[in-house]
């Protein structure tokens, strides 16, 4: 979307430069797709509306002299304000005031709450050094505490003992006592509709009895337009203090993130990314400001990509592309940079608009490939390896040997280092412009 | 209270503002173009989508073209094209006539109803005279089993399990011997909750549900997406991933007692050529009905 989004608006501001300033007509269009962008991301639909306006505001007789041109310009102020919107980075949970100090996981059914209880208590133990009990309060679904029990044990913390038949308030009374010895109380909690009111009044009696120092809730990433609404439920019957957004490994493109913001106005204190233990990460704004623009996680790639590449070593391989140098040790620390960059299909995930391909691609076949390519270059002397015009026929049968793939495989690396090569060669000739382009035709966002 | 009438008092907060909103849309008894950006903005906010809310709105425009029209007419316009759109893949959901045991697989995210509709499955097929067993393929989730058997229990059917973390694929292959050789009508499969984009994991729930072509070539006889009606636009790669690996052939809407809408289904339906079979509508054995296009049209408008 973004992608399309960038180039319609290319077009639209190609015929207004150099007229000075923005006008409310030209950002008509530009505004109308930018309003898709959002709703396809499941941002609601109110919230989409006043952001629109607030651009609008904003753009409108902005100055188009500086060095930005108009579609950088919009894209600039959309993103900016889809930051502020999403709040801030880095927040800590709030517990080392009190000891115990009381977490409340809140939210819908299945949204996540037990696994996210769980994840928390790992984290505060293993990054906070706090000891951690978990109790649940979850009598309704069946085995819910049972499943609370096996995740505390992942997680190397302990759960409250599960008394059958005891009742909510009555548990949360016996965690507390049991919880003296303890720097955290993780309560789990049923989930429940927000328009269930008899529920919602035993989450405010939890609340009540437990004095929380932290009241999380926790919401999936790919709601709907229903998110604004249910967070707002939670939002005037406690006083939340936090959100978690599960499922943030789905493709989601996560609006409702911006749904839980306006509607508690608590800062996103974790991302849920999986099904393990493990699979909590820290919030940062502008990456999923430009994952509800659909560009992707662009940021953690770049930023993956600068941590195993050093700047030495990629302008090296620049000097040699241009030169039209490409030989099978350029290939081998090429596949293994990727590699520690981990696998393809999560590499994939990370671009924008590669995610189904990811999809369409056998991933785990492409890693073996790279496994299978690795092994035939490393079987060649350092001398092959410069040269691969020496590899003749008794040569490549010791390299099929020593790799333990076939010749026919040595014969198809071959054909890809030539095609790889001369591939090289016409890029090196190619100028920054035509560079440029060709990111752009592939998706990554001008730089 | 009929399932229509709890589904329609459950779906009244949005069936106010759509109607409400349809009465503002008409200026001067015409359906005009900001009226028709109205309606589809309504729809959107049903999570119906931008382009299936376009296209609704567009057809029901169309009908009225240049016409005085009512609030009522145009009610009911949207209503019957929402039934209709809804219709072109509608069936009910049936136990086929099969030699063997008939096998359904309940499929879907984490977290979105499906331990849950198999159990309500059960109790609903029980009571019309199947005899249904239970078969705990979800080896993977902490507590998974333990939440079916309760299920089968209040449902009165016997539950398959494994062994522990048995790989379910064999476990599915093992209970549909046993469900013949125990007479069992219809064997109702839950699986592992996942999301659409772990290949890995796609990949072995389709392992799964090809499995069982070896026991009976015509099985699995339905593969069902189990959809959270709060879910957004995500539901789309959702259904067309479990389509491409585990084939499905219809969907069940969990946790239309809420708020949300579900009305991104309008869209699955006819993308996929999905049929809705069921909807869930709460947390006990009886919440589960079968699924009708003018019903819940109604109910929605
Ligand atoms: N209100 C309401 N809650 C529902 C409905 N269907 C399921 N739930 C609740 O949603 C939660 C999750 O349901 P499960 O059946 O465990 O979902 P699942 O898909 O089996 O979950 P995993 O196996 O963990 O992927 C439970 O608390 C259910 O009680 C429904 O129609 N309405
Ligand atoms: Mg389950």
């Amino acid at each position: 979307m973004f992608e399309s989004l960038s180039t319609r608006m290319t077009g639209i501001f190609r015929s207004l430069r150099g007229r000075g300033v923005l006008r409310e007509e030209d950002l008509d269009q530009v505004l109308r797709d930018i309003r898709i962008a959002l709703l396809e991301a499941d941002v609601s639909l109110p919230l989409a509306r006043s952001f629109l306006a607030q651009v609008k505001a904003d753009a409108v007789g902005q100055n188009l002299i500086n060095s930005l041109s108009p579609d950088q310009l919009i894209v600039k102020i959309v993103h900016d304000h889809l930051i502020t919107l999403l709040g801030q980075q880095g927040y800590t949970l709030n517990v080392d005031k009190q000891k115990p100090a009381v977490v409340v996981f809140a939210g819908l059914q299945g949204s996540g709450k037990t696994t996210g209880a769980a994840k928390i208590a790992h984290f505060l133990k293993t990054k906070g050094q706090k000891n951690v009990l978990l109790a649940s309060t979850d009598i309704y679904r069946p085995a819910a505490r049972e499943q609370l029990a096996i995740l505390g044990q992942q997680a190397g913390v302990d759960t409250l003992p599960i008394i059958e038949g005891e009742a909510p308030l009555a548990i949360v009374k016996r965690a507390l006592q049991a919880a003296m010895a303890y720097d955290v109380l993780g309560i789990d909690t049923a989930g429940r509709l927000h328009v269930d009111d008899g529920l919602m009044e035993e989450l405010q009696s939890i609340v009540a009895l437990s004095k929380p120092a932290e009241i999380v809730l926790v919401m999936d990433a790919m709601t709907g337009q229903d998110a604004l609404g249910v967070a707002e439920a939670f939002a005037k019957a406690v006083p939340l203090t936090s959100l978690m957004l599960s499922r943030m490994d789905s493709d989601a493109r996560g609006g409702a993130a911006l749904s839980l913001r306006a509607a508690t106005g608590c800062p996103i204190a974790f991302l849920g990314t999986g099904e393990k233990i493990t699979d909590l990460t820290p919030f940062f704004p502008d990456r999923l400001a430009g994952r509800i623009l659909g560009m992707g996680d662009v940021v953690s790639l770049v930023e993956k990509a600068q941590s195993v590449v050093s700047e030495k070593e990629a302008r090296d391989m620049e000097k040699k592309l241009r030169r039209g140098q490409f030989d099978f040790n350029d290939m081998l620390s090429q596949m293994r940079q990727m590699r520690n960059m981990g696998s393809i299909g999560s590499l994939l995930g990370m671009i924008p608009g590669l995610g189904q391909l990811k999809e369409q691609m056998n991933t785990e076949e492409a890693n073996q490939k790279m496994r299978q390519t690795e092994a035939i270059i490393c079987a060649m002397t350092p001398k092959e390896r410069r040269d691969p015009k020496l590899l003749n026929a008794s040569r490549k049968i010791r390299i099929a040997k020593g790799s333990g793939r076939s010749v026919q495989d040595v014969n198809v690396l071959l054909k890809q280092h030539l095609q790889m090569s001369q591939m090289m060669k016409s890029l090196g000739r190619m100028n920054k412009h035509q560079l440029r382009q060709m990111g752009r035709s592939l998706g990554f966002p001008k730089g | 209270m009929s399932w229509f009438a709890r589904l329609k008092s459950r779906l009244s907060k949005s069936s106010g503002k759509i109607h409400r909103g349809l009465v503002s849309f008409v200026t001067g008894g015409v359906l005009d173009e900001a009226g028709r950006q109205e309606l589809e903005d309504t729809l959107i906010a049903a999570d119906f989508g931008v382009t299936q809310a376009a296209a609704l709105s567009l057809a029901v425009a169309k009908r009225h073209r240049g016409q005085d029209v009512s609030p009522e007419t145009l009610t009911q316009s949207l209503r019957d094209v929402l039934t209709d759109t809804l219709s072109v893949h509608a069936r009910p959901l049936v136990v086929p006539a099969v030699s063997g045991p008939a096998v359904f697989f309940l499929v879907g995210v984490n977290g979105n109803g499906k331990t849950t509709s198999a159990g309500k499955l059960a109790a609903y097929f029980q009571g019309l005279g199947v005899r249904v067993a239970l078969v705990a393929a979800d080896t993977f989730r902490a507590a998974a089993v333990d939440q079916l058997r309760v299920w089968a229990q209040r449902a009165g059917v016997p539950l398959y399990e494994g062994k522990d973390k048995q790989d379910p694929a064999s476990l599915v292959y093992e209970s549909y011997a046993r469900a013949k050789a125990e007479g069992i009508q219809l064997m109702l499969v839950d699986t592992a909750g996942r999301l659409h984009t772990k290949q890995d994991l796609m990949e072995s729930l389709g392992k799964m549900v090809r499995v069982m072509k070896k026991q009976d070539d015509t099985a699995p006889h339905e593969v069902i997406l189990v959809l959270d009606a709060t879910t957004g636009q995500a539901a789309h790669t959702q259904a067309k991933l479990f389509k491409d690996h585990a084939g499905i052939t219809g969907l069940i809407v969990t946790k239309l007692d809420g708020t949300a809408r579900g009305g991104v289904v309008v869209a699955l339906s006819s993308d996929y050529a999905l049929p809705v079979f069921m909807i869930g509508v709460g947390e006990s054995l009886e919440d589960l009905q079968p699924f009708d296009p003018k019903e819940y049209a109604e109910a929605l408008i």
